[in-house]
């Protein structure tokens, strides 16, 4: 049955409706009356946090945006940078998580939906995908079953989509158990002169509805990502959207070939809010009005509200404004794709946005208040308490060295990620150069095949939660380092913000100091963020999520033959460290800590930004000088596991002496200093590489050499990489198969 | 050797195969869309990769009897060569082109991880610049490969020497019968295989131990 239009509304509809009474109030007040139930629909929509950003654009401002490479920062679907020879990566995170941990496969199957389009909708042919993906303590009872759908989703849309899923993360904790993460990525290719946008240029001309029909799902899924879970969350199901990849490949292919027409004005994909927020976007960034009637557009269901078909969040949709005199070609390209292609309205001259159905006008609003005028909050926020310091000696050694190495590659963050990856086609076209489970993916570039392009994300979330300013500058740390590893020059990030409620001062204090801290990081290392997305109020039953502001970088090898990964390539080689100063064996917020001891305290590791890039710099030109193997940076679990898990790739062993001056023997082994890396050279060059990092006044010294079956730490362990490969593929797949006892 | 690349809707390894079919053969080959009727003049018709309609139904179901197909069953029993790879083998079983049906894989999950192959019959098309015996790395990428023929018949493919690509042991990655990768129909000229050989036959893909059998089209 269909909802009226003109019922009456009152506060209770208000607050279903997410808006506070102060936000009502400003819509009486900007339009002058009572709205319509469509009206409210629309304000709700456009208004709630997934979509206005009303907690964190003051903040969201500070961060870098721009640099050589930037072609078009935030503000548009995706971030867009130059690679070179008249090419444009575009690139943009995204999060799903809310409806994810609903119902996981779908979920997470439309969050990979919604990121391609992002990326297709500006003329990109996506050649990437990644996901970041966080999930309760193991033990959890609904674990289990949110990754067996989360993956299974991530891989059923990727894979039918033909797009390669080549990294991400998975990790786990018990801050998570109510309220899962999963943050998609998508990078396409497109050429730089044909980036396509979403204003509107034009008045009179046709607006037109490209993909699948409207249906009755995902009505308010905006709203919901934009609310606290509590115990009821499963009665939200009806809120998730029901993807189709098959479509969306349609889809795709179909707007590559009208965008190679000519035929596109602006084109804007229906994503969060669906016709609402793509018709707004339209109309107020080209500053013109927009008629939409509703009695036009192809819906799957019948008796439609007005009401309901503004708010359907229904997959694997476009608006476009149309060059008239190109309707039949552009009509013709959709009904060979098999799908539906419908003028719904016009640009109008009059800067409303004015919907009619069955006859009747529904809606008539003012379309810049909507998004311009949509309130913005300068929230009080508190300065999070740190942790103190912690010394060497308030952290007990292991018992065993051998033991604490193979707990830490077996336990669940460390360990194997291949039960994930390889549910994902990461091969598909044929252009992907380092496979995951590297420190980055590298994709070989179509049209200039001499480049590669890196892609990696990551975020220490237990670092932030401990210091969110460190926290902040260490995840872009880690990428940018990420990225260098391979070989690649890091150009630009992603960032995907998931926090707590913004309303709770301590969470807002949270937020505020790790967008400062990524800011830094950005601005020292020139790594802006190009395009990004924050998804607050992720608690459920008021316990928030660890803070996890997730970021995804992009870097560009000009030369592919030059990639480098961690595996030895042969035996014999020397394998270095370096840094910008001697390791200090931090041990706060360590994986030994919390793996091996069962603690979680002390501050995170320092990031001195300065260093970090002069050693970044440093190693990355030693790559392109063809002087380097094999490299692979320093994270999780310390310089052992690092060394370790470079064997694991290689299958062979090393033996190193990690005895470091000042510090006792289990903080040079399992101490996550930040900035640092392990090189691996040919033996005869290692004493040169070593001067020219004295001369350039870094710190720089040989562990030992590649070879053997063991990996062999001089006067505490000799560990065989095969019983390490075992320990490390084991834990993943076993817990998925429900044979772990835990 | 002239090829050409049905395009079902769906279909998405088109361009991986498209850029392998060019490499071997030296000639770019054509396109046939899936509501075309008249099929070109080529010696190889290549069915890709993908999830054509969806694989909404059943993997390959709905391709199987579109009217492409159709036209596609007649040229081959006229003798034009035909490939199908992952989503083009599921199509070619649909259609009794080739004996057999490719079930869920056995664990349930989608794969996409390198396997070894051991090339069983070089005396077809697509295998005859390698040996008999020799041994190949090859990524598969698929859900439903599990490769399934009665007792009859696949004695009847054993016997027959049909059967061209096996999982060596221990690299089945789902649960095909007999680690049956790939077979031929009785006449030689139908081709059919899960693993995905256009994913490596160039340095930057890891290993070229695939690139002899694009190779050797040249020479077909």
């Amino acid at each position: 049955m269909s909802i009226p239009n003109d019922i009456e509304i009152t506060p209770e509809l208000v607050a279903e409706h997410g808006l506070k009474p102060d936000e009502y109030e400003r819509i009486l007040e900007l339009i002058g009356r009572t709205p319509t139930l469509t009206e409210l629909g629309i304000f709700s929509a456009m208004w709630n946090e997934h979509c206005s950003y009303k907690s964190s654009k003051k903040w969201l401002r500070t961060l870098p945006t721009t640099g050589d490479r930037v072609i078009l920062g935030p503000g548009e679907n995706a971030g867009v940078i130059d690679i070179g020879d008249g090419q444009a990566a575009i690139f943009k995170m995204e999060s799903h998580n809310h409806p994810s941990f609903i119902e996981p496969y779908q979920g997470a199957a439309t969050g990979v939906g919604g990121i391609l389009r992002d990326v297709f909708t500006m003329g990109a042919r996506p050649i990437a995908a990644m996901n970041a993906l966080r999930f309760g303590s193991p033990d959890h009872p609904k674990t289990r079953h949110l990754v067996s759908g989360v993956v299974a989703g991530v891989g059923g849309y990727g894979n039918s989509f033909g797009v390669p899923t080549v990294g991400g993360e998975v990790n786990f904790h018990p801050r998570y158990n109510g309220n899962i993460l999963v943050n998609a990525f998508a990078l396409g290719l497109a050429d730089a002169d044909k980036i396509f946008l979403s204003e509107a240029k034009g008045v009179g001309l046709p607006v037109v509805y490209l993909g699948a029909k409207t249906g009755r799902d995902g009505i308010h899924g905006a709203s919901m990502a934009s609310q606290e879970f509590a115990d009821d969350s499963e009665e939200k199901r009806p809120t998730v959207q029901v993807g189709d990849p098959f479509t969306e490949k349609c889809l795709l292919e179909a707007c590559l070939e009208l965008m190679a027409s000519g035929a596109v004005i602006a084109i804007q994909d229906m994503g969060a809010a669906g016709l609402t927020c793509s018709a707004v976007e339209m109309g107020a960034k080209g500053s013109l009005g927009i008629d939409l009637d509703l009695d036009k557009v192809p819906c799957r269901e019948e008796r439609m509200s007005a009401y309901e078909m503004m708010l359907s969040e229904s997959q694997e949709r476009m608006l476009m404004v149309l060059k008239p005199e190109l309707e039949n070609e552009a009509q013709a390209i959709f009904t060979k794709w098999g799908l539906d292609f419908a003028i719904v309205g016009k640009t109008t001259d009059t800067l409303r946005f004015r919907i009619f159905h069955e006859g009747e006008q529904v809606a008539d609003l003012p379309i810049k208040d909507l998004g311009d005028e949509a309130p913005e909050y300068d929230r009080p926020w508190v300065a999070p308490t740190l942790r103190p310091a912690l010394g060497h000696q308030d952290v007990p050694p292991p018992n065993d060295v051998a033991d604490a190495l193979l707990t830490l590659i077996g336990s669940p963050d460390l360990c194997s990620r291949r039960w994930v990856w390889e549910q994902y086609d990461h091969l598909i076209q044929s252009n992907t150069a380092q496979i995951p489970g590297g420190d980055a993916a590298v994709l070989r570039v179509e049209g200039a095949p001499h480049k590669g392009l890196a892609v990696c994300a990551d975020v220490t979330p237990r670092y932030v939660e401990a210091d969110p300013f460190e926290g902040g500058k260490q995840a872009v740390a880690e990428v940018w380092r990420n990225l260098t590893c391979v070989g690649a020059e890091p150009i630009a990030i992603t960032d995907n913000l998931n926090f707590g409620n913004p309303e709770r001062p301590e969470i807002m204090g949270t937020l505020v100091r790790a967008i400062e801290g990524i800011g830094e990081a950005c601005r020292i290392l020139e790594f802006p963020v190009v395009s990004g997305n924050v998804s607050l109020y992720n608690e459920t039953n008021g316990e928030a999520i660890l803070p996890t502001p997730a970021i995804a970088g992009v870097g560009l090898l000009p030369d592919l033959s030059k990639m480098t990964t961690m595996k030895f390539k042969q035996d014999g080689d020397a394998i270095l460290l370096i840094g910008a100063e001697a390791p200090a064996g931090h041990l706060g917020q360590s994986l030994y800590l919390r793996e091996v001891l069962g603690r979680e305290d002390g501050p995170p590791p320092h990031v001195a930004l300065e260093n970090e890039r002069k050693v970044g710099d440093f190693v990355r030109g030693l790559i392109v000088d063809d002087q380097l193997s094999a490299v692979h940076d320093v994270s999780d679990g310390g310089l052992a596991i690092c060394l370790a898990e470079m064997a694991m790739a290689s299958g062979t062993g090393a033996s190193v002496s990690l005895a470091f001056a000042d510090i006792p023997e289990h903080a040079s082994l399992f101490g996550e200093d930040q900035g640092f890396y392990v090189m691996v050279c040919a033996d005869s060059i290692s004493d040169q590489i070593i001067a020219k990092a004295h001369n350039s006044a870094l710190f720089a010294t040989r562990l030992g050499i590649t070879g053997g079956s063991d990996l062999t730490i001089e006067g505490s362990a000799a560990i065989s990489v095969a019983d390490m490969q075992e320990r490390h593929q084991h834990w993943l797949p076993t817990y998925m198969a429900g044979e772990l006892a835990i | 050797m002239k090829s050409a690349v049905v395009l079902f809707p769906g279909i998405n390894r088109q361009r991986d195969m498209m850029m392998a079919l060019e490499a071997g053969t030296g000639i770019v080959p054509l396109s046939i869309w899936h509501t075309e009727t008249e099929l070109p003049d080529v010696d190889l018709i290549v069915i890709p990769g993908g999830f054509s309609y969806g694989d909404y139904l059943r993997c390959g179901a709905i391709a199987g009897r579109s009217p492409v197909m159709a036209e596609i069953i007649r040229a081959a029993k006229r003798g034009v060569k035909v490939l199908g790879v992952c989503n083009g083998f599921q199509i070619l079983v649909e259609t009794e082109l080739l004996p057999g049906a490719l079930m869920r894989n056995a664990h349930l999950k989608f794969v996409c991880r390198e396997v070894r192959l051991r090339i069983e019959n070089n005396t077809t098309f697509f295998t005859s610049s390698l040996n008999k015996g020799d041994v190949v790395s090859c990524p598969v990428a698929h859900g439903d490969g599990n490769y399934f023929a009665s007792d009859d018949k696949l004695k009847q493919l054993e016997d027959e020497g049909r059967v061209v690509f096996r999982y060596v042991e221990g690299t089945n990655p789902n649960g095909a019968v007999n680690d049956i990768a790939g077979v031929v129909n009785r006449q030689g000229n139908v081709i059919g295989l899960m693993p995905h050989p256009e994913n490596m036959i160039e340095a930057m893909h890891g290993r070229t131990d695939c690139w002899p059998l694009f190779e050797g089209l040249a020479a077909a």
